[in-house]
């Protein structure tokens, strides 16, 4: 395990149930320290591909390495490598938390000896300790989810994939786990799962999305903004002469902005618009100045619309879809 | 086998603080209680020829009919009920080592439940204060029966409850194949039809697995090296199989 291997490493890797491709030709890597997001809609192969990494399920095709090491040739020493915590996080109802840990630590091959102070680490780092002598069972959902992430992390290792560890939590506790993993940056190599995408974009270095068993698009949330919309988009809400001589006027401050959509007028006669141009910079002050100083129209507001990573996944599974659903398809 | 240990332990440990437990043990107890003292009551009434160990090992059946499921059925299936059975195998520990951890504390429990019995012959012993009732070698002989056949019938609770994941569906199969075992073969070798000269070998193999049978000998002193083949070949096969359903439920989940 040298150290300039990506920890993982995913080629071509294809998965059918009973003749359902989950997984479609899958290729990514993950360098080490990185955090990755996964996303995508349900039944999009997320969990598959998860479990295919930990070793848990035969891929049909392609190629999977951790560490270095391939999973399928050699599926006991990745195991070590990997803290998995799986969809729904199963634990056992009738454990204390602490008793749990100290069983896995010792399956995952902990000495006793270090595992008596490791143990106490993880119940601080995960804010467990109140609850270390309690019943799993009768945990709250949020606490169960928080004794999950500390299995995971348990033996400190170098990969930790988690399916949707945030599920199910409150705002403060989802707080908790982001800057929990965000601990974890530099240190071990994350992927995490999620449906909440403000979550992950906020924690992770790189985003895959995938849809339909394909990877539809990845790369930095900001790189995917300006990948999947190649422009910025900025609202107006504005009274007067907008049919006629405001596009004229638009092509006067910039010659790509144009009106991608327009509202109804409201009472007052104000209208949102909305504007569309491939420039990078930010126009808001240009564009105010100029239709302020312009005697037919009367300016309300004006905003630059951030795209979220929600109309990045949005458009982009759409993306997927099409792609799917046309006859020969592209295969990203 | 390196986490072989870890896992026994741990299951015993479960099986230990597990409400189910109890209730079979009570059942057991009761059971076997009233066995017990109807044994005495006949002895009471009348002399007997055979001591009442040998009467009292007899009914062994009746309690692995209930003991065996009750205490195996939830091993594997409730794991993979509750989706611990994944966490369990993406932890570094292969499925054999699984499978024979939880078998081993099953057969613990099992022979911890049976060995209870024991105080039923000491109470006997001591306020018969007749040594006549306490014939050791029935006595011995019954118990190395429950031990080695035990190893059997446990792997084939342990088996059923590899296949499903439902608690109930292991506990009937355990039920069925435990039934189809000790009386489904005692009752196959007394057909009309074994006695005819074509099925001559049939007849032969039926009474070389017939359970009342092993017991009788080994009740009698007699340790043959086939029947205690028997089942430790049936335990092995039993347990493979064990490992090959979870093996191939996680394949195909």
């Amino acid at each position: 395990m040298s150290a300039d291997l990506p920890a993982i490493e995913v080629r071509d890797l294809v998965k059918t149930y009973a003749g359902v491709t989950a997984v479609n030709k899958v290729s990514f890597t993950v360098a080490r320290g990185e955090i990755l997001g996964f996303l995508g809609p349900n039944g999009a192969g997320k969990s598959t591909t998860m479990r295919i990494l930990t070793g848990y399920l035969p891929a049909n095709s392609g190629q999977v390495t951790v560490c270095g090491l391939s999973v399928a040739t050699h599926s006991d020493e990745v195991k070590n490598f990997i803290g998995y915590m799986p969809e729904n996080n199963p634990l056992p109802d009738d454990m204390r938390v602490s008793e749990y840990l100290h069983y896995r630590g010792r399956l995952k091959g902990l000495s006793r000896g270090k595992l008596g102070v490791r143990l106490d680490e993880v119940l601080d780092l995960c804010d467990l300790k109140r609850v270390r002598h309690r019943i799993i069972g009768t945990l709250s959902k949020g606490f169960r989810q928080r004794v999950g992430i500390a299995e995971a992390i348990l033996a400190e290792p170098p990969v930790i994939i988690m399916d949707e560890p945030t599920i199910g939590l409150d705002p403060h506790q989802i707080l908790i786990v982001r800057d929990l993993i965000a601990s974890l940056r530099g240190r071990m190599t994350v992927i995490i799962s999620s449906h909440i995408l403000p979550e992950i974009e906020m924690t992770c270095d790189r985003v895959l999305i995938i849809n339909q068993g394909r990877v539809v698009t990845q790369g930095a949330p900001a790189d995917l903004r300006r990948e999947v919309f190649g422009h910025s988009r900025y609202e107006l809400e504005i009274a007067g002469d907008t049919a006629a001589a405001l596009p004229a006027a638009l092509v006067r401050i910039e010659p790509t902005l144009h009106i991608a959509d327009a509202g109804e007028p409201d009472a007052a006669g104000f209208r949102k618009l909305s504007l569309t141009t491939v420039r990078d910079d930010d126009l808001g002050e240009t564009l105010l100045r100029a239709l302020a100083a312009d005697e037919r129209f009367r300016l309300r507001a004006l905003n630059r619309v951030q795209p979220s990573l929600e109309d990045v996944f949005l458009a982009s599974t759409r993306r997927g879809w099409d792609a799917v659903d046309a006859p020969k398809g592209a295969s990203k | 086998m390196r986490h072989f240990l870890t896992i026994l332990s741990h299951e015993i440990r479960m099986l230990l603080v597990s409400a189910s437990t109890y209730i079979a043990a009570v059942l057991f107890l009761a059971v076997m209680g009233f066995i017990f003292a109807g044994v005495l009551e006949n002895y009471s009434k009348a002399a007997q020829e055979t001591s009442p160990a040998t009467v009292f090992f007899q009914l062994f059946w009746l309690p692995v009919f209930f003991m065996v499921p009750l205490l195996t059925m939830k091993c594997i299936s409730e794991e993979r009920r509750l989706g611990t059975l994944e966490t369990l195998l993406t932890a570094p520990v292969t499925t054999a080592e699984v499978v024979l951890g939880k078998y081993f504390a099953s057969y613990f429990l099992y022979l911890l439940l049976w060995a209870s019995t024991g105080g039923f012959f000491y109470i006997l012993h001591r306020f018969a204060g007749d040594l006549r009732f306490l014939d050791l070698g029935p006595l011995l002989g019954g118990y190395l029966f429950i031990a080695i056949s035990g190893l059997f019938f446990v792997a084939l609770g342990v088996l059923a409850s590899s296949l499903s994941r439902n608690q109930a569906v292991a506990g009937i199969l355990a039920f069925t194949l435990l039934f189809a075992l000790i009386i489904g073969l005692n009752c196959a070798s007394s057909l009309e039809m074994m006695n005819l000269d074509s099925m001559k070998p049939a007849r032969a193999i039926l009474d070389y697995a017939r359970t009342f049978r092993h017991l009788d000998d080994f009740s009698h002193g007699v340790i043959d090296t086939r029947e205690v083949l028997f089942y430790l070949s049936g335990t092995v096969l039993a347990l493979i199989f064990s490992i090959l359903g979870v093996e191939a439920k996680r394949l195909h989940s």
